[in-house]
């Protein structure tokens, strides 16, 4: 085994991975403060890509100032549907909530190329590109810095969790929603928190995307990805997401650097079967008996 | 309900229609089926067939999803496994269709009891999540399995005999479509007043209660599974022959998730409810595109938005469906009939 090439699929496998868990991050807030699975992720990573490059490329903002435009109106975005479309259905079966966030995702698909056309955009790309030698291979420079941007984003996000009021209160949440309710917690700022974050994060991985891949239709695929790595994580852990975003980052880079014929494409999957036979709650998830 | 009717056997009592408005308005769907194809063009004609076979799919669906309470994301999945399986039959082995279609929803059903295997631990998101991989490997295996299914090449499948005659226009494989749907429709209203259907209700409402009064909860699943792949092989066994050609385009997640549009549009647990679901889901996108050709001198850009505003629109759709009347469009038939029963004395 050629040890550049194993570095080079590795540095590869962690920064797609780390978008992954930039993803799942905002699915996991989501499922922890409401129970509800939101396929429209991918459409928020969209939305975030498309909204960078209207910003920078159409408006010719500076990219610090697109970027925090861009985080703003993804914000926007996620109060915006929480209030109008989640809110009315507290309390619905699971059925309804996973439909709803399905035709919201199309919606916003439509809305989206209703606005820019189908076509690819050329994105004016400020994460610096080229090549850097690291460990003795030669790995891309944007690699390596999508993972450290990743990695402080998702720091904050954790400590996020454990200090401040909001995620404290989110965590009750998850935890016992009447007990929660009970202190005086209020489940509609949660809410709406939890999808603005979302949307957030998921505009952060759009950017970075926008970045690396360019800004195109092909984006909406990662949000399905994403349920491999929420469920070998544990649909209801924040580490659990970035664990699983670089497990299943990694699986994929490997199994297309060491064999052919396209099988990247479904090993996640076939993990995501093994992981709900033995072990449904993933790696860090809360385990829930209930015997039938 | 109407008053003054009274049944003196167990047999009329029990009966699928028994009141007479019932009666009437079955006679009347009857012979609007018939008489249906003698006024069509060949365009209502193709949608009404769509309709049929999407109705087909929808109560498979909803058999599993409205009446069992499994959520499943694998509806195209299955759709694809009865559609090459009754293609394969017949292009590669020369089995008349009427033999390969029952053949290939066999398969499909064999195919639903391996994906059903994990409702055994999971329920709910997670069962979601495991049909969606499930949807995902089988569009993967199709794709890539070239020596079996012809990969992304389409299998294109002859188009059936039956009694001499050629099922090649739409007028001629309406009378085969509306048959089988009327049937299957007749088939699963029967099986909710059924040992089996009531099994499955009880595990939907609440599982645990189920299996404390009898109900083999484990077995009743897989029977759903089983029970609704079949329907779903069929309508997707049934696609095959009347498009002749498959491609695996067909068969994607979107299929799935429009399906489960059309059950949940059209009311969870209902059978007339997957009729006007799917009959929505099939002529909304038609009514959309009529629009917008009608449009085309006037505004010409309204024909690169159409697509868009299909998506946009089928989102719309069941977003508004989920907020305003999650119990969808049978619900609405339910209140049209409710209000005209004791009309014009409503107090």
């Amino acid at each position: 085994m050629n040890s550049d090439v194993f570095l080079q699929l590795t540095v590869s496998g962690l920064s797609n991975g780390m978008v992954y868990a930039l993803v799942a991050v905002g699915f996991v807030v989501i499922f922890k403060a409401s129970d509800v699975i939101n396929f429209a992720q991918g459409e928020f990573l969209l939305f975030g890509a498309y909204l960078a490059f209207a910003f920078i490329g159409q408006f010719g903002f500076p990219w610090s100032v697109g970027v925090l435009a861009t985080l703003l109106g993804a914000a926007m975005i996620g109060l915006i549907v929480e209030r109008l479309v989640l809110r009315p259905l507290i309390g619905e079966p699971v059925i309804s909530m996973i439909m709803v966030t399905i035709g919201l995702s199309s919606l916003l698909r439509a809305v989206v190329n209703g606005i820019w056309g189908a076509r690819p955009k050329a994105f004016p790309n400020f994460i610096p590109s080229g090549e850097v030698e690291f460990l003795g291979a030669v790995v891309g420079i944007d690699r390596l810095l999508v993972i450290a941007i990743a990695a402080i984003l998702l720091t904050i996000l954790t400590l996020f969790f454990r200090h401040t009021r909001d995620g404290i209160a989110m965590r009750a949440i998850a935890d016992d929603q009447q007990a929660a309710l009970s202190m005086g917690i209020s489940i509609k700022r949660v809410l709406a928190v939890a999808w603005a974050m979302a949307a957030i994060t998921a505009a952060v991985a759009g950017i970075i995307l926008a970045n690396t891949v360019g800004v195109s239709h092909d984006i909406i695929f990662i949000g399905l990805r994403v349920f491999p790595v929420v469920i070998l994580g544990g649909l209801d852990s924040v580490p659990g997401a970035i664990v699983g975003g670089g497990v299943i980052g990694l699986l994929e880079s490997y199994t297309a650097g060491y064999t052919t014929s396209g099988l990247e494409l479904i090993v996640p999957y076939i993990v995501l079967i093994l992981v709900l036979m033995i072990r449904p709650y993933g790696l860090f998830g809360k385990e829930i008996i209930e015997r039938v | 309900m109407e008053s003054g009717i009274f049944f003196s056997d167990y047999r009329s009592d029990m009966a699928l229609r028994r009141m007479p408005l019932q009666k009437v308005r079955t006679g009347l769907l009857l012979v609007g089926l018939v008489v249906f194809p003698l006024l069509a063009n060949p365009y209502w004609l193709n949608l009404a067939n769509q309709i049929a076979i999407a109705t087909i799919g929808a109560i498979g669906l909803n058999i599993l999803v409205g009446y069992t309470g499994q959520i499943s994301l694998g509806q195209g999945a299955f759709m694809a496994v009865g559609a090459y399986g009754s293609g394969l039959l017949t292009v590669r082995l020369d089995v008349p269709f009427y033999f390969s279609i029952p053949a290939a929803a066999l398969i499909t059903a064999f195919a639903g009891l391996v994906v059903g295997l994990p409702s055994l631990r999971l329920k709910g998101l997670y069962l979601a999540v495991a049909t969606l991989a499930a949807q995902q490997i089988v569009e993967f295996v199709v794709t890539h399995w070239d020596g079996l299914t012809g990969g992304t090449e389409a299998l294109v499948v002859p188009a059936p005999e039956l009694f001499g005659a050629r099922m090649n226009t739409d007028g001629r494989f309406y009378w085969i479509l509306v048959v089988v749907a009327l049937a299957v429709a007749v088939f699963a209203a029967n099986l909710f007043r059924s040992r089996v259907g009531r099994a499955w209700v009880a595990i939907r409402d609440q599982d645990i209660a189920a299996s404390a009064i009898g109900v083999n909860v484990f077995g009743y699943k897989l029977l759903a599974f089983a029970t609704s792949s079949f329907l779903v092989g069929l309508s997707g066994a049934l696609l095959a022959h009347y498009r002749s050609i498959v491609t695996w385009e067909r068969f994607t997640i979107e299929v799935s998730i429009s399906y489960l549009a059309m059950i949940i549009i059209g009311g969870l647990g209902t059978i007339s409810g997957s009729f006007f679901g799917a009959t929505l889901i099939v002529l909304l996108p038609a009514m959309i595109n009529t629009l917008g050709r009608s449009l085309q001198d006037t505004a010409p850009w309204a024909a690169t938005v159409l697509p868009y505003v299909q998506q946009g629109v089928f989102g719309l759709v069941i977003i508004l469906f989920l907020v305003l009347e999650p119990e969808g469009l049978a619900k609405l038939w339910r209140n049209v009939k409710d209000y005209f029963r004791v009309w014009p004395f409503s107090y």
